[in-house]
């Protein structure tokens, strides 16, 4: 089941031809029909239908409605939604009902659309399959013995499965873009600080970036326009294109430079992906793009650049999961020192624990030069190789991952492969640039395969644009 | 072989409370003396999941004043840090502070000790935010936590170890008090810790320097005095028995009068301090330390000068300088200000503040709140009419200060009180009279050429007109009436 764009849905609750009851209700009904795919942590219902009657009872009263009125929506379970748990995926946050709400529910809400359900991730947004999940696994929508990708890969199966039009996933390393790419939906991190994070389970401050995946750019567009823009909570956010996103229109494609980047084309990537990229690549020069191969010769290190700060700020975010004010605290423990390390030692999930351990050990006294202090040294260098490299062209082009879905089990058991495997996508984030992911082709098991695309630091309209055109070409 | 004296090296760090109307990264009100627990505290406060810490712009403002007390600009750029540590009072599971790129660097303190001019070198000042108070109730098997003071902002201003005594301690810190009020930084309220002083203490017979111990959290002038004075002396007692003292930190026990060893160097935590991402920046620039510079209140050195030109001396300047801090209420140096036209008037003013208005207030007799402005107009202008002695005109104004209730009339008060002059020479004149008839022998000794007795005689004029009599005209009328 699929849903139309945005736009119309909207247009159609203005002009009362259909309810937000009835949508949301045709969402209710396409998550119950798809449980068994374990992309849904908690529904929303009773609240969500509550919020429904009041639009269409605003409808009929002739109110002004914003510009999501009616549309449904579902937000990864790391967003605080008022009247839901917000999990994200842990055990130590089981049961933790949210006292506050985050800045982009707010701003959907008032734009009229209706959160009707809470996505799975991996606990803390920490992997790229879901798998690491403290309740469960998702099931990729095209092949239910494959992984959706992560963290987002609830939201991503989600809307893959129609279940709303639009969900909400939060991107660290690409956890909206790879799981887009895996459930072949559109997925788009736009420029860091863009979205505000307040009331977002933070994962990692200096790459948290906040966006939607949707059935495409124009909707992902429309979604943006709501949620992004200053916020006084949350002070690293940045103003918002003064021509806003809503309005965006595919661009033209001749005379536009899209570089392809050597680096990501390279041995490691899989020949099926591979040949995709290159195909509509191929068919953008046709289009009158100029292409150009471009190195980013710091992008090797990347990754293990990556895999210093994102611990690092994980260790330090997940501090103030201690048991004593909040989620789950082991009660038997005889003193505080005890509480403190039964709590987080039952509480948090593996892949959580190794984070933190990484990220202690960079951070100490005596490794705080040689790792931390090295890797921020390398993340400005990438940041200017990649300034430069938005000198020579407009865009950047190639996959977002090596692979297409991977078997549910395949990389459990080596996490080192499954962190290499992120090496297309976090760059973006060490970069601070918009990166989104749209479904390009099938592989010969008919799993999706996305296109990665990046523009400059707030460059995020530009970028949505050059999707839209994409989406025609490959259409 | 003669043994060298030894030398104490003395640095002291200082948590300043700002005064913000709300906390350093949150919207919560700062003032937690009155507050119920946990009353002050939002969801920043708390350190929920995805709570962010905004920035509060008024503390750059309060943190820049500092820096121009302190003799030096502030930084125009500074960054923030997490300063990681587990316990039940910081909800983050870290503290935010500026680790790397502080706020203030460098600066000095200049103040005097027994008439000798001493600076302390400042090394660094920074922004940071307060953790929580925890409280462990005796014989229970829970602790208590408070969290109105988590998030409320302070600056830790670390000195350079340019003391060398107990005095020269307590000396550099009251001045750093007085700067830190004059420049309306914080409240002061030493009791409820709004200035908190670590004081780092080592002693040698070299030029090296020794090994240092902390003694935290010294909340008052004195205990800063007897602290340094117990560590100097327990220091050298372990030297001097063949031992080495130990890095570490102590706390002071004000009832046993000593510091008690409480963490040694070895088990001390590695904070992992990291730069905090969710926190950018805090650039300023000239025209932002120029505004902060202009609309700069008078500091104490400013002020001395001023009253010393006054012509009153150090000791009265200094009563003042405390007094208008510690007594802010009463507004005694605008008072001085409003009457600085007048240079004679001032000075009797500045008298009356010194000598009965201040310790009358620290005797807890005087209202602070009390209308000083209609008071001492009142007095002045009776003074100078010759309608009040100066006697008189200290008793009006004790009684004035410390009745429930200023009279409306002031003056008429002091009559119907019997406190104004007897300035009527009709009226003195036949007191006199009496006064020479009664005093025969006196009055023989005066016109005998004893002019001495005169006194004697004006005391009789005093004690018959209970002390209301106008000195200077009994006298006059005296004279005129015994002598030529």
């Amino acid at each position: 089941m699929s849903w139309e764009p945005i736009d119309e849905l909207v247009t159609a609750v203005k002009a009362g031809r259909i309810s937000a009851v009835e949508l949301v209700e045709r969402s209710l009904k396409a998550i119950d029909e798809n449980q068994s795919y374990h992309a849904i942590i908690s529904v929303l219902k009773d609240n969500a239908l509550t919020r429904a009657r009041q639009i269409d009872q605003a409808v009929k009263n002739g109110e002004d409605l914003g510009v999501l009125a009616g549309v449904p929506f579902i937000a990864k379970d790391n967003f605080l939604v008022y009247g839901s748990d917000t999990t994200a995926a842990s055990n130590i946050l089981r049961g933790f009902a949210a006292p506050y709400q985050s800045s982009a529910i707010n701003r959907l809400e008032a734009a009229g659309a209706i959160c009707v359900a809470k996505a799975n991730l991996d606990a803390f947004a920490h992997g790229a399959s879901t798998e690491n999940s403290d309740f469960f696994v998702t099931f990729n929508p095209h092949d239910k013995t494959r992984v959706p990708g992560g963290s987002s890969g609830g939201s991503a199966a989600a809307v893959a499965l129609g279940m709303a039009p639009f969900a909400l996933g939060t991107d660290t390393g690409g956890s909206i873009r790879q799981p887009a790419s895996f459930c072949g939906v559109f997925g788009l991190k736009p420029t860091y600080g863009l979205v505000s994070r307040s009331g977002v389970v933070a994962m990692g401050s200096s790459l948290d970036c906040i966006g939607p995946l949707t059935n495409s750019a124009k909707d992902a567009a429309i979604v943006l326009d709501v949620i992004s823009g200053r916020d006084k909570l949350d002070a690293t956010t940045i103003d918002k294109d003064t021509a806003g996103y809503a309005n965006t229109e595919a661009s033209l494609l001749k005379g536009i430079k899209i570089g392809v980047v050597k680096e990501y084309m390279g041995d490691g990537v899989n020949d099926e992906v591979k040949l995709s990229i290159k195909r509509t690549i191929d068919s953008l020069a046709e289009r009158g793009a100029d292409i150009i191969e471009i190195s980013l010769p710091s992008l090797p290190l990347a990754l293990a650049c990556y895999y210093i700060i994102a611990p690092a700020e994980v260790s330090s975010n997940l501090s103030r999961y201690d048991g004593v004010r909040y989620g789950y605290r082991d009660t038997e423990a005889p003193d505080l020192f005890d509480s403190y390390t039964k709590s987080r030692g039952h509480g948090f999930g593996k892949e959580a624990k190794r984070r933190i351990m990484i990220g202690t050990y960079v951070l100490s006294s005596g490794y705080y030069d040689a790792y931390y202090k090295k890797a921020q040294t390398v993340r400005t260098k990438l940041i200017n190789e990649f300034s430069a490299a938005f000198d020579a062209v407009d865009y950047l082009a190639g996959p977002v991952f090596p692979t297409t879905a991977f078997k549910i089990g395949e990389n459990v058991k080596n996490p080192l492969a499954m962190y290499l495997s992120d090496v297309m996508t976090v760059a973006a984030n060490l970069a601070g640039v918009p990166s989104l992911s749209l479904p390009i082709a099938q592989d010969s098991h008919n799993l999706p395969i996305g296109l990665q695309l990046m523009a400059p630091q707030q460059r995020d309209r530009e970028l949505l644009g050059l999707a839209m055109a994409v989406e025609e070409l490959v259409k | 072989m003669t043994k060298n004296k030894y030398v104490a090296t003395i640095g002291i760090e200082c948590h300043v409370q700002l005064k913000t109307n709300s906390k350093l990264f949150s919207g919560a009100g700062n003032d937690a003396r009155e507050a119920e627990p946990n009353t002050l505290v939002n969801h920043i406060d708390f350190g929920l999941p995805g709570a962010l810490p905004v920035f509060n712009r008024q503390a750059l403002v309060l943190a820049s004043r500092a820096a121009l007390a302190l003799k030096t600009k502030p930084q125009k750029f500074s960054t923030f840090d997490r300063k990681h540590y587990f316990y039940p009072d910081l909800p983050m599971g870290y503290q935010i502070t500026q680790y790397d790129q502080p706020i203030i660097l460098g600066g000095k303190v200049d103040y005097m000790l027994n008439g000798e001019n001493k600076t302390v070198g400042i090394t660094r000042a920074h922004l940071e935010s307060d953790a929580g108070k925890s409280t462990h109730p005796a014989g229970k098997d829970y602790s208590l936590v408070d969290l109105n003071r988590a998030g409320t902002p302070l600056l830790e201003i670390v000195s350079e170890p340019d003391m060398h005594s107990s005095a020269e301690a307590k000396a550099y810190a009251k001045e750093l008090y007085l700067l830190m009020r004059y420049a309306d930084v914080t409240a002061g309220d030493l009791y409820h810790g709004n200035m908190r002083f670590d004081v780092n203490v080592s002693v040698s017979q070299d030029n090296t320097l020794g090994t240092r111990s902390e003694t935290k959290n010294l909340n008052s002038f004195r205990s800063i005095e007897k602290a340094i004075d117990y560590e100097i002396k327990r220091q050298i007692e372990v030297i001097e028995s063949g031992k080495s003292v130990v890095q570490e930190t102590r706390g002071w026990n004000e009832a046993k009068s000593r510091t008690i060893s409480q963490r040694s160097k070895e088990n001390a935590d590695d904070y992992r301090y990291m730069p905090d991402p969710d926190l950018p920046p805090l650039v300023i620039d000239d025209d932002y330390i120029a505004k902060i510079s202009l609309a700069m209140p008078s500091l104490p050195d400013e002020l001395r000068t001023k009253l010393a030109k006054i012509g009153l001396d150090k000791a009265q300047i200094e009563t003042l300088i405390d007094a208008n801090v510690e007594i802010s209420q009463a507004g005694y140096l605008d008072l001085l200000d409003s009457f600085a036209k007048d240079s004679e008037t001032v000075k009797t003013l500045a008298n009356w503040l010194v000598n009965v208005d201040i310790p009358l207030f620290k005797d807890k007799a005087a209202n602070a709140a009390r209308d000083r402005q209609k008071l001492y107009s009142a007095a002045i202008a009776m003074l100078k009419a010759a309608k009040l002695s100066s006697t008189n005109a200290k008793e009006l104004i004790q009684r004035c200060l410390t009745m429930g209730k200023l009279p409306q009339d002031i003056e008429s008060y002091a009559e119907t009180s019997g406190l104004l002059q007897q300035s009527d020479s009709y009226e003195l004149s036949k007191v006199i009279d009496e006064v020479i008839a009664a005093n025969p022998k006196a009055v023989n000794d005066v016109v005998n050429g004893e002019l001495k007795v005169i006194g004697f005689l004006l005391g009789q004029v005093m004690a018959k007109t209970k002390g209301r009599a106008n000195p200077g005209l009994a006298k006059q009328i005296m004279e005129s009436k015994l002598i030529n």
